[in-house]
């Protein structure tokens, strides 16, 4: 057995999926079955005048039996974080909260002072928080002082399915957090790109626009699912060391016509 | 009353949270709310009640990455 847990509850998969973007709830609930995962991440927005969507979604959801994970996407400053996250408490009744302080409107770089603010103020309310933050070692020390317990660094932009930018900043918190929970949180575009960031040694990935905007989300999602159990055994099972020079795997030894 | 309801002037007969949650036609729905940007739990709806010029923001689950 392979258990992940956070904040003391064992999740069943090690992919965390978003739930924007999809073409069609029927789509969304397919991907989400297929993905395997076992939390979701949702937001509180505005309903639309007369509008029905937000219950409809939440029937969809609920229906799912997953583990939510509220979002403060969108929050610019750790008063509106911190505002947001006992909103989403109160409605979502957990504890949990995926907290984002958005520093620039165009990279979607995280604010790292005002989550570092915001995270305290919540760990202190009680919140169990799964900061979305940079590479930066210092920044995670941070986060992880104020009473964090995981850690959520971006593999690339949201939304830009780079994959993993600086595997030398991800492959040093990995090595520097031997015992923190990492998720790889953004940027990831296809399943190698999951893969990559399990050999190195994170606990999970949580995406969301790599399979909603993929041509079959449903299936994307199950390409994730299997490159995160594959990564996740590579880095279990120990890689081999890469070689500069070529060498034989055939025995030399009985080799004819020598 | 006027009130600025997510964004939107609105007027209302409401005085409690509860009952502005009847008159816009969220009692079936699971909502969030506030209040000049602090939160009115579920529990306190009933007992908060609105003046003229709030600033209420109700919000309900959406898709989120």
């Amino acid at each position: 057995m392979d258990p992940l847990q956070f904040y003391g509850v064992t999740v069943a998969s090690r992919l965390l999926l978003g739930t924007a973007q999809y073409p069609s709830p029927a789509i969304l609930a397919d991907a989400i079955t297929r993905s395997e995962a076992d939390i979701l991440t949702v937001s509180l927005r505005r309903e639309s005048t007369g509008g029905s969507g937000g219950r409809d979604f939440w029937k969809l959801i609920s229906a799912m039996g997953k583990k939510i994970l509220p979002n403060t996407a969108g929050c610019h400053s750790a008063k509106e974080a911190i505002t947001t996250a006992e909103m989403a408490r109160d409605v979502f009744d957990t504890p949990w909260i995926k907290l984002e302080v958005i520093g620039n409107a165009d990279t979607l770089q995280p604010d790292v002072f005002g989550l570092v603010e915001a995270a305290r103020e919540l760990c202190a309310q009680g919140f169990q928080v799964f900061p979305y933050t940079t590479d930066d070692l210092i920044v995670a020390e941070k986060l992880l002082s104020v009473g964090c317990e995981v850690l959520m660094p971006w593999g690339a932009p949201i939304g830009s399915g780079k994959g993993l930018n600086n595997r030398f900043a991800l492959k040093a918190m990995r090595a520097h957090f031997p015992n923190v929970p990492l998720v790889v949180d953004a940027g990831l575009g296809v399943p190698s790109h999951a893969a990559d960031a399990m050999e190195l040694g994170y606990d999970a990935v949580l995406l969301n626009t790599a399979v909603a905007k993929a041509g079959d989300p449903a299936a994307m999602a199950e390409g994730f699912a299997l490159a995160v159990k594959a990564g996740r055994l590579a880095y279990r099972a120990g890689a081999m060391e890469a070689r500069d020079m070529a060498v034989p795997s055939t025995p030399v030894f009985g080799q004819p016509f020598v | 009353m006027r009130l600025i309801v997510n964004g939107n002037e609105t007027n209302v007969s409401a005085e409690t949270f509860a009952e502005l949650l009847l008159e816009l036609g969220y009692e079936d729905m699971p909502v969030a709310t506030a209040v000049n940007m602090s939160v009115v739990r579920k529990k306190d709806r009933d007992i908060v009640r609105l003046k003229e010029g709030d600033r209420v923001e109700i919000l309900v689950p959406m898709q989120g990455g």
